[in-house]
């Protein structure tokens, strides 16, 4: 009794498994996202940070003006010189206003889900 | 025989400390006591298998042959070749430590390289060394070691150190067996000639005789036709079994060691008993009066010669099927590997009991059929008038051999017919019963009485557990299905639990019986009184 | 004292430079970050299915289970189906407890000796780290699907939410990655710890755990001190399985070079190894047969021819004596 063709079968399966990327995506060329800027963040030219520092901090600093706002009444988040007023709706998307063009390409692409959305609202998307 | 440890004595030097010093640069121990004998040539000679003049382990120099390394590199080839199991657990292990205490020589000696994962790698740094590239480069950072006659030498004591038992396979997260791999390097070692005498004179006798013990067929008739004269001398009933009768619809088979010593003779009376009582169509067989096999010990080609004779007896004498007596190996044997090796059986029937038409679809293919079964089955249909009675006073425990338990699962009848054939029975705890039992710790062929030190060491998990109940219950027997047992348990019971004696179930259940014609008993099968109150 | 964790210890950490200075320093991004992966896998995948088919050549010649319950028998006997199967559904139960819950493991005891008695305890924590480690495993496995996948499918994302469900910190903190960490961690100090452990631990037995506690820092290090772009991390793994081969532009920082070479090290190794228990478990005979080799012939592919001692040889030897002691005889 020979059970090579029950192990050649284990074999496919387990191999199918650890391919899946390959065959999932069928070679089809992705190019990564990037967020698209609305005319009045590219006259705006500098974010509150710069833009290496918001690439991988963003949430960082969300989070901080969330706490300070929310817990301290602290309403104002002043860098360089700078003051600005420690809101994702009004701050942020005032300039970045369009959420699934500036947000979302990249929190889809990554698979990140942030609960941002769950109290803050956003402008509304021009179609 | 070298003198052992008192009993507290060797309880209170078991030590689980491990050595400073990597198990790889520890010796094996030769001194007197502690190795079995190597075989004498002449049996070696006789089966055909590679001979080597007398030597003692002991021995400085072994005189391995010249080529003695050449012969283990190919000789382990061969056998990567034919078993997956030895490939596959070679690979896998991951020394996850699963069984390092589960193995009752490593509790009774506290020696590591007992715990079966440093015994498989005795074997596993040589495999690594050979076969696997990792170890070919990297050497002894990959755990791998040349072979020397120093490791062959190690091979020899801790391989003969290991009971197969398999308990150690029950908590692997693989089921790695080291029975498997004891089997494997006991080959191996035989390719060089180093067997161990109590294996191989048995093997020997029972190519020439039909039997482990060597009995001549006049002599093994003469033995059973004594039991039957004790029997009438009990019960006032003339029995006359049959040998080698053709046409008989049953062969009954069963370890020599029943015929022989005490207390598996008084078994044997009452398989005798049993089968007159019930009527049955069977005869014995001189020429397939062994069950056990003591090539299992050897080699699967020993074990496969010696089983031989069962179905040649079979064939030759015509019978419908085959019953088998309590034997632990031999179910092993008879179970896993006999119409594997020797079959197809086909020239039996399916085999049916004829007293209550039960049919043994469990051994529709192999036609045989285990006695605890058989028995159990008879009296679920009430075909034995028992008396349970007369075995008051004893206070029961049972002993699940090793290789029923693990190598067949032949678990609940033997309770069965225990609970139905005496009054007090009780079990011992049970990570110590079923398929946790312990071994003996005198089985696979090591029952031998050079190395009375290691084997009450590793009957004392055993022995252990039957102490616990013996001062919890008053247990007093210990039962088993098992010749190695019954052979091996006295002596173990007399070492570190002196008040329990050992017993085969069939003698309590030749105990109980009441047997048609039969005069008042006033004592049990070893003649002494009923009940100690009569004393 | 047992020093090969040393020597794991060392690999590793030479390793990890490795990657380091050499996609770091040495700006070989390329090779880490595309040849290497590539190089890692096929040799994973040919070393896999070498070592299977390997395995797979050598032939089953008994039925050995490991019979762990009471046997098929007599009707009116209750048979323990999963312990001892004896038909094909029941093996395949037990294969499947055992692989997923690692029953075997679950059963493990301690010796100890109490006074004038061995007495034996129940414990778990063997199986609670192997468990803990390898399900952790499995979680971070295939929560890494998302840096592969495009679009990322709902199970990858579902495990995401579960993983994440504390909702601590920022980025969230996955429980797997942590829970890997402390397996690791725990089953490598039994190592070092125990002394029987300590005492049968080889190199290679410390190694891959190092490697995965390296794995595992160098991953937590990155989601939550350091910082990598994930977005960039994402384009060049999608490269990877997409075959539209690149380093993003600007690069990524050398712990996450790390990172993949110890990932990379980490599927190379495998087939070599005893981690090669992962496909082993299915192999082993003693778990994936069924007791029914007397209901069913088992057939040995190799069945050797061997001599028998005949019955005739047998009577030649003893027929006087038999006819002496009246035993029937073929030959008077």
């Amino acid at each position: 009794m020979s059970d090579k063709p029950k192990i050649i079968i284990g074999l496919v399966v387990f191999f199918a498994l650890f391919t899946f990327p390959f065959w999932y995506n069928h070679g089809k060329a992705t190019s990564a996202p990037e967020p698209l800027l609305s005319a009045k963040a590219k006259e705006a030219k500098q974010c509150v940070r710069d833009v290496e520092y918001m690439r991988t901090e963003h949430m960082q600093l969300l989070d901080g003006w969330r706490d300070r706002t929310v817990r301290d009444a602290q309403r104002v988040y002043e860098i360089n010189g700078k003051e600005y007023v420690a809101s994702l709706s009004n701050t942020c998307m005032e300039c970045h206003d369009n959420k699934a063009d500036f947000c979302d390409r990249c929190h889809e692409y990554t698979s990140v889900n942030p609960y941002c959305w769950d109290c803050h609202t956003y402008p509304e998307e021009k179609k | 025989m070298v003198d052992i440890l008192k009993p507290e004595e060797m309880f209170n030097s078991i030590d689980y400390t491990v050595p400073s010093d990597r198990w790889e640069d520890v010796p094996p121990d030769f001194s007197e006591g502690t190795f079995c004998y190597p075989t004498k040539k002449k049996n070696q000679d006789y089966l055909g298998i590679p001979s080597k003049e007398e030597w003692s382990p002991a021995d400085e120099d072994w005189k391995l042959p010249d080529n003695w390394e050449e012969i283990i590199h190919e000789g382990f080839k061969e056998r990567l070749g034919k078993y997956r199991s030895l490939k596959v657990f070679m690979d896998i292990c991951v020394r996850c430590g699963a069984c390092a205490d589960k193995c009752h020589y490593f509790i009774g000696t506290g020696d590591p390289k007992n715990m079966p994962v440093l015994r498989a790698e005795l074997l596993r740094s040589v495999y690594r060394k050979d076969f696997t590239t990792a170890g070919k480069i990297l050497g002894s950072i990959a755990g791998a070691r040349k072979i020397t006659p120093l490791v062959i030498k190690e091979w020899f004591s801790y391989f003969y150190q290991c009971s197969e038992c398999r308990r150690c396979s029950v908590y692997c997260p693989y089921g790695i067996d080291t029975a498997e791999i004891t089997m494997m390097a006991r080959e191996l070692l035989s390719l060089l000639g180093l067997n161990i005498n109590w294996i191989l004179e048995p093997a020997a006798n029972c190519f020439r005789t039909g039997n482990h013990l060597g009995i001549q067929p006049h002599a093994f008739k003469e033995m059973i036709e004594f039991f039957c004269d004790d029997i009438e001398e009990i019960t006032g009933l003339k029995l006359n079994p049959s040998f080698n009768r053709k046409g008989a619809e049953i062969l009954f088979i069963t370890p020599s060691g029943d015929a022989f010593a005490d207390p598996g003779t008084y078994t044997m009376m009452g398989y005798l008993m049993l089968f007159e009582h019930i009527g049955l169509d069977y005869t014995l067989s001189t020429y397939a009066s062994e069950g056990g096999n003591f090539g299992l010990f050897t080699s699967s080609e020993m074990m496969k010669r010696l089983n031989g004779k069962m179905y040649a007896e079979a064939k030759r004498l015509g019978v419908k099927w085959i019953l088998g007596g309590e034997c632990g190996h031999m179910w092993r044997v008879i179970n896993q590997y006999m119409e594997t090796m020797n079959g197809p059986a086909d020239f039996m029937e399916i085999p049916k009991n004829p007293i209550t038409g039960t049919v043994f679809k469990n051994a529709a293919s192999t036609k045989m059929v285990h006695i605890a079964e058989f028995t159990a089955d008879l009296i679920k249909h009430n075909k034995l008038k028992l008396d349970p009675s007369r075995n008051d006073k004893f206070k029961v425990t049972f002993h699940d051999s090793c290789n029923p338990s693990r190598g067949m699962g032949l678990l609940d009848e033997p309770r069965y017919v225990l609970n139905k054939v005496c009054n007090n029975f009780y079990e011992m705890p049970e990570n110590t019963i079923r398929e946790q039992t312990f071994c003996c710790g005198s089985g696979a062929g090591l029952n031998t009485e050079e190395i009375m030190d290691l084997r009450m060491r590793g009957g004392l998990p055993r022995a252990n557990a039957v102490k616990h109940v013996h001062e919890k219950y008053g247990v007093n027997l210990l039962s088993c299905i098992c010749a190695i047992d019954r052979a091996a348990l006295p002596p173990l019971m007399d070492y570190w639990v002196p008040e329990v004696g050992v017993t085969g179930i069939h003698e309590l259940v030749g105990n109980a019986l009441v047997m048609e014609g039969e005069i008042e008993r006033t004592t049990d099968l070893r003649f002494e009184p009923l009940n100690e109150e009569e004393e | 004292m047992n020093v090969n964790y040393l020597y794991s210890l060392l690999a590793v950490v030479v390793l990890g430079l490795v990657a380091y200075v050499g996609a770091g320093a040495a700006g070989l991004q390329g090779v880490f970050g595309i040849f290497l992966p590539y190089l890692a896998v096929v040799i994973f995948v040919a070393g896999f299915v070498y070592r299977v088919m390997d395995w797979a050549k050598s032939p089953v010649p008994f039925r050995i289970p490991t019979t762990s319950g009471q046997q098929q028998s007599l009707d009116w006997i209750k048979q323990n189906k999963l312990d001892n199967p004896s038909t094909l559904l029941g093996v395949l139960g037990r294969m499947f407890l055992e692989i997923v819950t690692f029953r075997s493991l679950f059963k493990n005891s301690r010796v100890e000796l109490v006074g004038d008695r061995i007495s034996y305890k129940w414990v778990v924590w063997l199986w609670l780290f192997a468990i803990l480690f390898h399900y952790s495993f499995l979680a971070v496995v295939v929560r890494h699907l998302r840096f592969f996948l495009e679009p990322v499918p709902f199970f990858v994302q579902a495990i995401e939410q579960i993983d994440g469900i504390l909702q601590v910190g920022l980025p969230g903190v996955f429980i797997s990655g942590v829970t890997l960490l402390a397996g690791a961690v725990l089953l490598l100090l039994r190592r070092i710890l125990l002394p029987k452990l300590n005492y049968i631990s080889k190199a290679a037995d410390y190694f891959p755990l190092l490697l995965i506690i390296g794995i595992a820092l160098t991953g937590i290090m990155m989601r939550y001190f350091t910082k990598v772009d994930v977005v960039k991390v994402k384009e060049l793994t999608m490269g990877l399985t997409t075959f539209h081969l690149g380093i993003p532009e600007g690069g990524l920082s050398a712990l996450f070079y790390v990172h993949l070479f110890f990932v990379c090290i980490l599927i190379v190794y495998i087939p070599f190894s005893k981690l090669m228990h992962m496909a082993g478990v299915f192999l082993s005979p003693t778990r994936n047969l069924a007791n029914n080799s007397r209901m069913k012939r088992h057939i040995n592919p190799w069945n050797p021819k061997v001599k028998f001692h005949t019955y005739d040889e047998y009577e030649d030897d003893f027929r006087e004596k038999m006819i002496e002691a009246g035993l029937p005889v073929e030959k008077e």
